[in-house]
């Protein structure tokens, strides 16, 4: 009956007293530990941790819980600033970097009494589509180590794991092997979504504006969004309610209230419903099996009433090319700051200022990184801005004009693959560079981003490897209510299971048995009073 | 070494090489009180060489534009909460976002962007409704985030008009107009200072300028020497100051002038131009100019080629020399600033989208009601109800202060306006200058000044007397000019009794003028009236010695 171990669950279980949250946050660093391997964290703050699980449950048991969130574990992707808690973006560069503030994003969960457990792995500066190029070492996907995959493989699990997706594979991976209950990713094109996808939890890029950006540590300002990586479509709506809204600190984050996000409804009719299925991401690479899951979905839908139809969006294919313009050019921009005088690494080479910058970025940024920041100068010379990066910002709007007349037309969401495939042997994605692996893998979810849409990752089902796929939708700008409404739908509908822990008894797992048995009866309880 | 977390003390940077910048901060304030200073012998050379006969050769003749960045007087800086002073303590006005730290983002302050809408309107500008943020690249010490945001592609103002005055013609005399035209007006931001150590081979970086804003304010090459561009900034500076935009110091600072000087015939297409930099004051911008035309001049001259560089302005030799930096030639790599969205200027409250909190919108035809009267009209208005010369209005309005002291004047004496402003230009400025005070810090008040003059108007004291118990009024301001002048026995004398016998002394004692006058030179009277005057320690009516001099010389 922990099949589900949600987040909410939890709270509820927290909230009756069923379990403390120094319980809960003890367990979560035990479990930490045992799944060091995966390689998820880069920095631990236990003690932290504990201090502000001991806060949480003081509060608790004189009743004054500050919310859902109260005494509930998580993890921040380590390219969110985080006050006097190192924040590297797995890089040389800022390996002892400590900033002297909080993301906004970070705040907020502070705020609201959430645990920070640590600090997640990433592909360098959030450089990457696999967590493989990290300063730290790659991030394992803890499905490599269950059963289903084991068992096929038949391998050492060290010489055969796959990886976790990225950049933000050490969150997902967190949430996956329960180690925090959600997570914070950053989403540029997929860095969210993608590892969500292969690591078969929940993971949600909002519409660009809605959340803050102020102390994420940018890839591209003009498409990063911080992620959401839960275990269900109602905690990915819970932690997006706490972290939405205006920060006088990010002019770009709308002014205007959003929707509050108190619930989502469940008994809507489908037949209001249009889903659209872009034609054009029906492309050369998918799996089999991914678009098995696909139509599956889509089939699910027909049958229970929704309006499905074949959409176009005739841009796409054009999409990866500007993104990556778009991207290393601004790339090449938010790095020139690493230059060694103010904070992170400085190199030794004293002969000249130029000869230090030289020396300073060649040691601190990895061979990824500095070939962004080589063609994003290019593309921004002069002589070639024109050609490069006006022409990539031309296409920007010509594909977010593409969406704009889909959802014009009346379609609701899109329903999409996150991802060509379930995850790739480590072995085998490192075969290719970077460069080729990003262009593959952020394929399906970049467009969002150029277009800064909502769109969401579910995990449907294991493949026949025994490793999880998921699928996206994707819902025009603001509708990230809905767009989690029909999500949380699949979500109840595919019934995938996650990641269980059976471990040593009072270790591995957690004990919630009041539980409601069936999920709508929890989802009408979520709404915990405070 | 890895420095971890922001240093916001002391922000070290060891060996850096010798390329950067200097800044040398004086603490003594230039100020022009007076158009004539501006002039340099060169400059008058220089703006009559543009006149010429059809018939003679065309001679070669300066081109200018300026570029002025004018320091935003505003409380916090462009983008950040940070204080903006001159000389903190170093390092000691940074925000996280100053310092650039990752993950900061830029905030709009909202006095910066209205003091540029405000500056735009003073010079006729067209404010764009819609203007744009970029980024422009290149490393830097001082610029920490590696690039400076501006507007590139779309500045809040453009096509302005600055017009500005000078005295020309051949005897100076001459009020001559002409106007400037103001290609653009951008918001940027300032950088840090890099402050060298030479012999510990360190370069020190204060950051507390980083982020400050700037409007740079790019001028067309609409001028032809040194004295026309000086007399450009001194208006421009006027404005700035009437404003409130810009406090307009050049030896701060605040307002920073470069030079883009090239040289052709007229009628030919523009030569090649050179950048003047490291100008710190109106003079030196005049001289700086003066010199780059007549050196442009001399390598034309004597075959050889203009290059394309930029050259600093060595202000102990008058000379431009070429800067080792390739600025110039710098590609800067712009690129929209994503973290900004489009800065949105409303025409009116009514205009302004309902979701945008009002105290964030920025409305022009608030901005427009809250304009100051600006220094031409002021002069205009100043000609206009006072009958005083044009030349007398730039020196009012040049001096800060001074036209309203002059005006609280006018308003408390009978005398005439004219009579008014001879004391007030002069005799107070003369004195002001002369100890270094601004006109707030006069010790003798316009009302003051306007007893005195009240006194000279009703026959108590003579003109001579007036301007010694000036003298004594400045020395104790504490005492009236009435006290002055009953202490030291200083009223007019008009007893007839005693002016006819001094008269009668000074006659027995000079026959031969007095031989002089009889024979029709009536002029050496006026010699005799100054014997007179001399005796009675200027005490003496005039009116009434001239009378009795004349009778007693007929």
């Amino acid at each position: 009956f922990i099949q589900r171990l949600l987040r909410i669950e939890v709270s509820l279980a927290l909230k009756e007293g069923r379990i403390s949250p120094t319980e809960l946050c003890r367990k979560c660093l035990n479990r930490i530990k045992k799944t060091h391997h995966l390689n998820a964290y880069i920095t631990v703050s236990e003690e932290l941790a504990l201090k502000q699980a001991h806060e949480a449950e003081s509060r608790l048991s004189k009743g004054v819980s500050k919310g859902p969130l109260d005494g509930i574990p998580f993890a921040v992707k380590d390219n969110f600033c985080t006050e006097n808690i190192k924040t590297t973006c797995a890089s040389n560069m800022l390996k002892d970097y400590t900033p002297p503030y909080n993301a906004t994003v970070v705040q907020k969960l502070l705020d609201q009494g959430a645990v920070l457990m640590g600090k997640t792995n990433l592909d360098e500066f959030a450089m990457g589509s696999g967590s493989t190029d990290s300063a730290f070492g790659p991030v394992r996907n803890p499905w490599s180590y269950e059963a289903a995959y084991r068992e096929k493989s038949g391998a050492d699990p060290d010489a055969d794991w796959v990886i976790a997706g990225g950049s933000s594979g050490g969150s997902a991976a967190a949430v996956a092997s329960l180690t925090s209950f959600f997570s914070l990713g950053s989403d540029t094109g997929g860095s969210t979504r993608n590892p969500g996808a292969l690591c078969g939890v929940v993971a949600l890029k909002p519409t660009y504006g809605l959340v803050s950006r102020h102390g994420l540590i940018p890839l591209v300002n003009s498409m990063d969004v911080p992620g959401i990586i839960t275990r269900s479509v109602h905690d990915a709506a819970t932690v997006l309610g706490v972290l939405q809204g205006h920060d006088v600190k990010d002019s770009t984050t709308v002014t205007d209230h959003p929707t509050p996000l108190t619930g989502l409804p469940d008994d809507f009719d489908p037949r209001n419903i249009r889903v659209g299925i872009p034609k054009e991401y029906h492309g050369p690479g998918l799996s089999q099996e991914t678009l098995a899951q696909w139509s599956r979905v889509a089939d699910m839908f027909e049958q229970a009433g929704f309006q499905v139809e074949q959409v176009s969006l005739p841009h796409t294919q054009h999409s990866i090319v500007c993104y990556h313009v778009l991207c290393h050019a601004e790339v090449a921009s938010n790095m020139a700051r690493f230059d060694g005088l103010e904070y992170g690494h400085r190199s030794d080479v004293s002969s000249s200022t130029e000869a230090m910058y030289a020396a300073t970025r060649h040691g601190g940024f990895n061979d990824v990184v500095r070939g962004r920041i080589l063609s994003g100068n290019y593309f921004l010379l002069k002589q070639n801005y024109e050609h490069y990066f006006v022409k990539a910002q031309q296409v920007r709007r010509l594909i977010n004009e593409d969406f704009r007349r889909v959802f014009g037309s009346g379609v609701d969401v899109l329903l999409t693959p996150t991802t060509l495939s379930d995850a790739m042997r480590h072995t085998d994605f490192v075969q290719e560079d970077n460069r080729t692996r990003s262009a593959q893998e952020d394929i399906f979810t970049q467009p969002a981003n150029m277009a800064g849409l909502p769109a969401v990752s579910v995990p449907t089902a294991l493949s026949s490897r025994g490793l999880p796929i998921g699928l996206q939708l994707i819902g025009p700008a603001f509708q990230d209510r809905s767009l989690l409404t029909v999500a949380q739908w699949i979500e109840q509908k595919v019934g995938f299971a996650p990641i269980r822990y059976h471990g040593d008894a009072g270790e591995g797992e957690i004990r919630v048995d009041v539980l409601p048995s069936t999920p709508t009866v929890w989802e009408k309880n979520y709404l915990i009073p405070c | 070494m890895a420095a971890s977390s922001a240093g916001i003390g002391t922000l070290l940077c060891k060996n850096i090489n010798k390329q950067i910048e200097i800044f040398y901060p004086t603490n003594r304030r230039y100020t022009w009180c007076v158009i004539r200073r501006i002039c340099t012998s060169i400059s008058r050379f220089r703006c009559q060489g543009q006149i010429k006969r059809k018939s003679a050769p065309k001679e070669l003749v300066g081109v200018v534009g300026l570029e002025v960045h004018a320091q935003i007087q505003s409380i916090t800086k462009l983008f950040s909460g940070s204080q903006v002073r001159f000389q903190a303590p170093p390092n000691s006005l940074v925000s996280f976002f100053d310092a650039s730290l990752p993950g900061t983002l830029p905030v709009l302050n909202r006095r910066c962007v209205e003091a540029a809408v405000m500056t735009g309107l003073a010079l006729d500008c067209v404010i764009n409704r819609k203007s744009l943020f970029d980024r422009k690249h290149y490393f830097y010490a001082d610029l920490p985030a590696g690039y400076q945001i501006t507007q590139q592609r779309r500045p809040i103002a453009v096509d302005g008009t600055l017009t500005y005055s000078h005295l020309g013609g051949t005897r100076r005399n001459t009020l001559i107009t002409k106007s400037v035209r103001i290609k653009q007006i951008q918001l940027e931001q300032d950088s840090g200072k890099s402050l060298h150590d030479d012999r510990r081979g360190q370069t020190l970086i204060d950051l507390n300028r980083a982020g400050v804003g700037l409007m740079e304010l790019v001028m067309e090459p609409d001028m032809s020497c040194g004295e026309e561009a000086a007399a450009a900034v001194r208006e421009l500076q006027l404005i700035l100051q009437a404003l409130g935009t810009c406090q307009g110091h050049m030896d701060e600072g605040q307002l920073r002038v470069d030079a883009n000087v090239s040289v052709h015939r007229p009628g030919d297409p523009w030569g090649v131009r050179t950048e003047v930099k490291n100008i710190n004051s109106g003079r030196n911008l005049a001289r700086a100019i003066d010199y780059e035309i007549q050196r442009q001049v001399g390598v034309l001259k004597n075959g050889g080629t203009v290059q394309n560089e930029t050259r600093s302005f060595d202000r102990k030799s008058g000379h431009t020399l070429p800067m080792r930096d390739k600025e110039g030639l710098q590609d800067y790599r712009f690129m929209p600033e994503p973290n900004l969205p489009p800065l949105i200027v409303y025409d009116r409250p009514s205009t302004a989208p309902p979701c945008v909190h009002p105290s964030q919108v920025v409305v022009l035809e608030e901005v427009r009601a809250g304009l100051p009267e600006l220094p031409r009209a002021r002069r205009t208005r100043l000609v206009e109800s006072y009958d005083i010369l044009p030349e007398h209005s730039f020196t009012l309005v040049n001096e800060d202060g001074l036209t309203d002291y002059f005006e609280a004047v006018v308003k408390e004496t009978k005398a005439g306006p004219r009579k008014v402003i001879g004391w007030v230009n002069q005799v107070l400025l003369g004195l002001l200058h002369h100890h270094s005070l601004s006109v707030s810090q006069s010790p003798v008040t316009p009302q003051m000044l306007a007893q005195l003059l009240n006194l000279q108007e009703n026959g108590q004291i003579s003109s001579s007397v007036a301007k010694q118990v000036f003298q004594e009024l400045w020395r104790a301001p504490g005492k009236t000019a009435q006290q002055i002048i009953q202490e030291q026995d200083l009223g007019i004398v008009s007893n007839t009794t005693e002016i006819h016998r001094i008269c009668q002394k000074v006659v027995d004692s000079h026959p031969d003028q007095v031989q002089a006058i009889r024979g029709g030179n009536k002029k050496v009277l006026n010699k005799l009236m100054g014997l007179v005057q001399k005796e009675t320690k200027g005490r003496a009516d005039p009116v009434l010695v001239r009378s009795i001099l004349e009778e007693k010389t007929s």
